[in-house]
C-alpha cells in the first residue's frame, strides 16, 4: 500500500497539472476538539506541508458533542471539508448524505489495506468501495485505581482477570458512610460511557451469545445470554452493590475523582487519567469469564475525503489522507494521543507490547469485535435505557432485554429500508 | 423607587413590630436561599479540584488558577465580546425600528394601519421553535450559517418591542408633532428629535429588555453556530462544560465567567433595569 | 390628526392641484418607515410559518430533496411512545410550574412590597437568578442535585443522617427538579412584575376600606386580588409560555442522558431538536412544532378565556 501511494504521490508530483498549479493548494481538515488529538494533527500537518510545499493544511475543530451537525450543516452550505475525521458508526450517514466520497482504488489499493490494517478497517467499506482509513484504533480495558486496592487489603498488582475476581476485588473496595450512601465505589457503572460497548460486544459473547447476526441487520442478544449479561451487569447495583449508576454523574469522573476502584473506559481516555496525581492507577485486560473466553470492542475515527474535493484539491486531500494515516503518521499519534496505531506493523511492536499502559489495550485488539451501528447515538441511548428499566424502574431483566431488542431492531430496520 | 413610593398606609407607622421582623427574617432567607447556587459556584470556582469534596462555602486556600488555566486560551473572552456585540446590534436595531414602527402606527393615519398592525401583533403567536427549521434552511441557502448575522438576524425587530413602543407613541400629544410640522421638520426628523426623546423610560425598558433576552440566547445560536470563534457566551459555556468531562472546579469557574458581568452590571444599574423591566412587562 | 384635511402645503395657497400634496407626502414617508420592517416580518416571520406547515407534510432528511407524504408525519407522531411521554413531560412543566412559581412570586412580592428596611438589597436578592445565563446556572443545579459524595443537596442531607434524594437519577423526580431550576430562575422576574401590580394600584382605595373597616386578609381578597388581575393574567400566560418552551435547562442538565433516564424529563422542544438537528428528519420536526404552536395557541387563548373580565 505504501508503494501505491508513493506512486500515485510521484505520479501526482509530475504532472503539469500541479506543477504549474504550484502556487499554494488550500484544504481544509476536519475533527473535533480534543487536546491531544489537535496537537497531534497540528504535528502532523506541519509535517505533512514541509513534504508538500505546494499544499498547505488548514484545521479546523468542533466539540464532539456538535461535531455531526456542524459536519452536515457545512455539507448543506456548501462548505464541506476536503478531508474529516468520523466515527466509523458514522459511515453510513455520511455515504448517504454524500458527504464523503469513495477512496480512489489507485491512490488507495484494497489489497494493501486489508492486508496492512487490523481486520475491523472493514467497517469503513461498503460494496466495493472504502471510505476512509484510520490512523488510530481504540480499545477497551480495565483501569484500576491501585491506592484504593491498597487500603481495601488488595495486591495492587495483580488486578483481577476474570469477572468474578472482578466482583470480588470490588466488593472489597467498596465504602459506604453512615447514611448508606455510597463513599467509595467499588466499580463504575456507568451505560453512557463504555459499559454499553462493554456489555454488547464483550459480556453477551461471555455470556455465551451474540449481540447482532453477521451482516449486523439482527439483534441477536434478547435470548438466556443477553439476559445473564445484563444480569451481571445490573447486579453490580443491585446486589453486589459494588456500584451505583449515576455516581458522581459519569464514571470516568468517579475513577478520575480517585472515588472509584474499577472502570472499564478506553484508550482516548488514557490523556484525560494521565493528569491524575492524587493515586497511583494501572490498566489490564478486560476480564475472562470463567472459562478463559475474552472479547473486546475496537473502534475508530476513520479519515475520509469530503464529497465536494474535486481537481486538485482532491489530489491533495489524497495525499495528505496518504500520509495521515502512514505509519510515521501513526507512531507520533501513539505518542501524543495516546492511541493504537491502526496498522498491525506499527502496532505490533517490541516497545509497545512492553509497555504496562498500552499492552493491554494491544492484546484487546487481536480478538476484539466492531459493532456495526446505523445511528450510534440512538443505538446507544437504548442500551442506557434498558439498563436504567432495571436499575431505576425495577422492571425484570426479561423485559428490559426484550424491550430494547426490539427497539433496536426498529432502529436498524428504520436505517436499513 | 424604593421608599418613597411605598404604597400603603400600613407603612407610615414608625413602630417596629415582632411580625415585621417574622416577615423581614424570612424574607431575608428566602433571598440567601435564591442567591446560594450562585454563591457555591463563585466560591468552588476558587478550589482546586481536590478541595471540590469538601464542601465549604469558603476555599480553605482560595486560589484563581482555574481562571488563569479557563482564561488562558482566549476563548471566553472571544465569547464575551460575541455575545457583548450580537446583544448590543440587536438591541440598537429593535430600539430603531420598534420605535420607529410603534411610532408610524401610532400616529398616522393611512389605509392598510390597523392591518399591518394586527399583521405584527399576530407573529407574537408563532413560537420561535417552529421558524428555527425553515430559518436553518434559509440561513444555510444564503450562507448565513455561522456567521454573526446568521445568529441576530431573527431578533432584528420583535412584535413585543413595536407594541411597547406604540403604546408610549400613543401617549405623546398630537400637538407636539403638528407643531413640529408646521415648523417645517421632516417627518424622520420629528420622530427622531421630538418623539423619541419624550419616550426614553420606555426605550430604555425595551433596551434592557431585548439586551438580556438575547445576551442569554441560547436555542437559536446553539443551532446556528457551527465554529468556538462564533460561539455566544451561553453556547460556549455549554461546550466548555461539556468538554470538561464533569471536573466540577473548572465548570463552576466557567459558569462564573459566563454570569459575573451581568450580575456585576446589575450591581450598578439596579435601578434603572428593576424600573425598566417593569415598564417592559406591566405595558408589555 | 387627520391627513385628509390637509389638501396642500400652508405655504403655496395658490396652487391647489399639486401632486405631492401633504398626505401624499405623508404617505410616502409612512410606507418610507414600514418598509423594511414589512419586508422583514414577511421574509422572517410570515414566510417561515408557512414554509413550517409545509415542511410538516414532507419526509425529509436534508439531504435528498423533500417529498410530499401528506398527514404521515403526525399520525406517526400521534403513534409515537416517545411523543407520549414528551406531552405529558411537556405538560407536567407547566401544571406544576405556573401556579408554583406565580403563589411563591406573589407571596414574596406581597411581602416585599411592605418592607421598607434593606428593601433594595433583598429585592436585589431575589432578582439575582433572573439575569444570569440558564445554561451556566443549569450546570450549577447539576452539580448541587448529585448523589453523595460530592452532590450539595445529599451531601446536606446526609450530614443529618436523611438518606439520599437520586434527584436527577430517578424517574420521579427528575422533571420536578429541573423544574425547581426554571422556577427558580424566572422567580425574580415575576416577583418584581407583581410588585409593579401591586404600586399601581391606588392608595385611595385601601384608605376607604380601611375606613370600611376591612381587615388585611378582606382587603387582600376583595381590593388588592381583584385589582391585580391584568397583572396576574399577564404572569399566568407568560409563565405558561415559558415552561412549555423549556429547553435549556433540560439539555444542559442532561448532556449525558439527553431528556433525562428514560426520557423523564424531555420536554417537546428538546424532542424537536433532535429530531431535526441529530436525526435530520426534518418534516417530522417540522410536524412536531406545529403541534408546539397549537399547544401555545390554545393554552394561551384558554386562559385568556378562563382570565378573562366577568362583567
Amino acid at each position: 500500500m505504501h508503494k501505491g501511494i508513493l506512486l500515485a504521490g510521484l505520479m501526482a508530483g509530475i504532472s503539469p497539472f500541479t506543477v504549474t498549479a504550484a502556487q499554494a493548494v488550500e484544504i481544509e481538515y476536519w475533527q473535533y476538539v480534543f487536546e491531544t488529538r489537535v496537537n497531534a494533527m497540528d504535528q502532523l500537518i506541519a509535517n505533512f506541508e514541509a513534504q508538500n510545499p505546494g499544499i498547505t493544511v488548514k484545521h479546523v475543530t468542533f466539540p464532539y458533542a456538535d461535531y455531526q451537525t456542524r459536519v452536515v450543516a457545512a455539507n448543506m452550505a456548501r462548505q464541506g471539508p476536503d478531508v474529516l475525521q468520523l466515527f466509523y458508526g458514522w459511515a453510513d450517514q455520511f455515504i448517504g448524505g454524500r458527504v464523503i466520497q469513495p477512496l480512489s482504488p489507485e491512490a488507495f489499493p484494497h489489497a494493501q489495506i486489508e492486508e496492512d490494517f487490523f481486520p475491523i478497517v472493514s467497517a469503513m467499506k461498503r460494496g466495493d468501495d472504502y471510505y476512509g482509513l484510520p490512523t488510530a484504533v481504540r480499545s477497551l480495558a480495565l483501569f484500576y485505581n491501585k491506592n484504593l486496592m491498597e487500603a481495601a487489603g488488595l495486591d495492587p498488582n495483580t488486578p483481577p482477570t476474570t469477572l468474578d475476581e472482578l466482583v470480588e476485588q470490588a466488593k472489597a473496595i467498596t465504602q459506604v458512610d453512615a447514611a448508606g450512601n455510597m463513599a467509595v465505589a467499588g466499580m463504575t457503572l456507568d451505560m453512557g460511557g463504555q459499559d454499553h460497548q462493554w456489555w454488547r460486544e464483550v459480556l453477551v459473547r461471555q455470556f455465551g451469545g451474540a449481540p447482532y447476526s453477521e451482516d449486523g441487520r439482527t439483534v441477536t442478544y434478547n435470548d438466556a445470554a443477553g439476559a445473564a449479561a445484563l444480569k451481571f451487569f445490573t447486579d453490580l447495583q443491585l446486589v453486589e452493590k459494588v456500584g451505583q449508576r449515576g455516581f458522581m454523574d459519569e464514571g470516568q469522573a468517579a475513577f478520575r475523582g480517585g472515588k472509584a476502584g474499577f472502570t472499564v473506559d478506553g484508550t482516548f481516555r488514557l490523556g484525560s487519567f494521565r493528569t491524575i496525581e492524587d493515586f497511583e492507577w494501572g490498566v489490564t485486560e478486560l476480564p475472562a469469564n470463567a472459562d478463559g473466553l475474552r472479547s473486546n470492542y475496537a473502534s475508530y475515527f476513520a479519515n475520509a475525503i469530503g464529497a465536494g474535493a474535486q481537481g486538485e484539491e482532491l489530489e491533495a486531500a489524497e495525499k495528505f489522507l496518504a500520509y495521515i494515516s502512514s505509519e510515521e503518521a501513526m507512531k507520533i499519534w501513539l505518542d501524543v494521543v495516546g492511541e493504537l496505531p491502526a496498522r498491525r506493523a506499527a502496532a505490533m511492536t517490541e516497545e509497545n507490547l512492553a509497555n504496562p499502559v498500552y499492552a493491554p489495550f494491544l492484546k484487546g485488539l487481536e480478538y476484539a469485535r466492531t459493532t456495526l451501528f446505523v445511528d450510534e447515538a440512538a443505538q446507544r441511548q437504548n442500551t442506557i435505557d434498558m439498563a436504567n428499566r432495571i436499575l431505576i424502574e425495577g422492571q425484570t431483566v426479561e423485559e428490559a432485554l426484550a424491550a430494547a431488542a426490539a427497539a433496536e431492531q426498529a432502529i436498524i430496520d428504520r436505517a436499513k429500508k | 423607587m424604593t421608599t418613597a413610593s411605598a404604597p400603603t398606609p400600613t407603612l407610615a407607622m414608625p413602630r417596629i413590630h415582632p411580625g415585621r421582623i417574622l416577615i423581614w427574617t424570612a424574607l431575608f432567607i428566602g433571598g440567601v436561599i435564591m442567591v446560594t447556587p450562585l454563591i457555591f459556584m463563585f466560591s468552588t470556582s476558587l478550589k482546586t479540584a481536590g478541595q471540590v469534596y469538601d464542601l465549604r462555602m469558603i476555599p480553605a486556600s482560595p486560589t484563581l488558577d482555574n481562571y488563569v488555566k479557563v482564561l488562558s486560551d482566549g476563548r471566553f473572552l472571544r465569547w464575551f465580546l460575541n455575545s457583548t456585540f450580537i446583544a448590543l446590534a440587536v438591541t440598537l436595531s429593535n430600539v430603531f425600528f420598534d420605535s420607529l414602527v410603534g411610532y408610524t402606527l401610532a400616529k398616522f393615519r393611512f389605509r392598510g394601519r390597523y392591518f399591518v398592525f394586527l399583521a405584527i401583533l399576530s407573529t407574537l403567536m408563532i413560537p420561535t421553535e417552529m421558524l428555527v427549521i425553515p430559518w436553518y434552511l434559509m440561513s444555510a441557502e444564503f450562507g448565513w450559517i455561522n456567521t454573526y448575522w446568521g445568529i441576530m438576524f431573527p431578533g432584528m425587530m420583535t412584535a413585543f418591542g413595536t407594541f411597547l413602543m406604540k403604546q408610549f407613541f400613543e401617549t405623546v400629544p398630537d400637538d407636539f408633532i403638528e407643531a413640529a410640522r408646521i415648523d417645517g421638520l421632516n417627518e424622520f426628523t420629528i420622530w427622531w428629535r421630538i418623539a423619541m426623546p419624550l419616550v426614553t423610560p420606555a426605550l430604555s425598558a425595551l433596551a434592557i429588555f431585548t439586551f438580556l433576552g438575547n445576551w442569554t440566547a441560547f436555542f437559536w445560536p446553539l443551532i446556528v453556530t457551527t465554529s468556538q470563534e462564533l460561539y455566544t457566551l451561553p453556547i460556549g459555556l455549554s461546550s466548555f462544560a461539556v468538554e470538561q468531562a464533569i471536573q466540577w472546579e473548572m465548570i463552576m469557574t466557567g459558569a462564573s465567567l459566563a454570569t459575573l458581568p451581568t450580575l456585576l452590571v446589575f450591581l450598578l444599574l439596579q435601578r434603572y433595569i428593576v424600573r425598566g423591566v417593569m415598564l417592559a412587562g406591566l405595558k408589555g | 390628526m387627520a391627513l385628509t384635511e390637509q389638501g396642500a402645503p400652508a405655504g403655496r395657497p395658490d396652487r391647489p392641484h399639486v401632486f405631492w400634496t401633504m398626505r401624499r407626502r405623508q404617505l410616502l414617508w409612512v410606507w418610507g418607515f414600514l418598509a423594511v420592517p414589512v419586508l422583514f416580518y414577511g421574509v422572517i416571520r410570515f414566510y417561515p410559518t408557512g414554509h413550517a406547515f409545509w415542511l410538516s407534510l414532507t419526509d425529509w432528511d436534508l439531504m435528498s430533496d423533500p417529498s410530499f407524504i401528506g398527514l404521515d408525519n403526525y399520525t406517526r407522531l400521534f403513534a409515537d411512545p416517545q411523543f407520549g411521554r414528551v406531552f405529558r413531560n411537556t405538560f407536567a412543566y407547566l401544571i406544576m410550574g405556573t401556579p408554583i412559581s406565580l403563589i411563591l412570586s406573589f407571596i414574596i412580592a406581597y411581602a416585599l412590597d411592605r418592607v421598607r428596611f434593606g428593601h433594595t438589597f433583598l429585592r436585589a436578592l431575589y432578582f439575582l437568578p433572573f439575569i444570569t445565563t440558564a445554561s451556566a446556572m443549569a450546570w450549577v443545579w447539576r452539580w448541587f442535585y448529585q448523589p453523595a459524595p460530592i452532590g450539595v443537596i445529599n451531601d446536606f442531607l446526609s450530614g443529618f443522617g436523611i438518606p439520599q434524594m437520586a434527584f436527577l437519577n430517578s424517574t420521579t423526580w427528575a422533571l420536578p427538579s429541573i423544574m425547581v431550576t426554571a422556577i427558580w430562575a424566572g422567580l425574580g422576574f415575576q416577583i418584581i412584575i407583581f410588585m409593579a401590580g401591586l404600586r399601581a394600584i391606588p392608595t385611595t382605595y385601601y384608605e376607604a376600606a380601611r375606613i370600611d373597616g376591612l381587615g388585611e386578609w378582606a382587603i387582600l381578597r376583595r381590593i388588592t386580588l381583584p385589582l391585580l388581575k391584568p397583572t396576574t393574567v399577564f404572569l399566568v400566560v407568560f409563565s405558561s409560555i415559558g415552561f412549555l418552551r423549556i429547553f435549556d435547562q433540560v439539555y444542559n442538565m442532561t448532556t449525558n442522558d439527553p431528556g433525562g433516564p428514560l426520557g423523564s424529563t424531555k420536554p417537546l422542544v428538546l424532542m424537536i431538536y433532535q429530531t431535526a438537528f441529530s436525526s435530520y428528519q426534518m418534516g417530522y420536526a417540522a410536524a412536531q412544532t406545529v403541534v408546539l404552536f397549537t399547544i401555545l395557541l390554545v393554552v394561551s387563548l384558554l386562559q385568556l378565556w378562563i382570565l378573562r373580565e366577568r362583567t
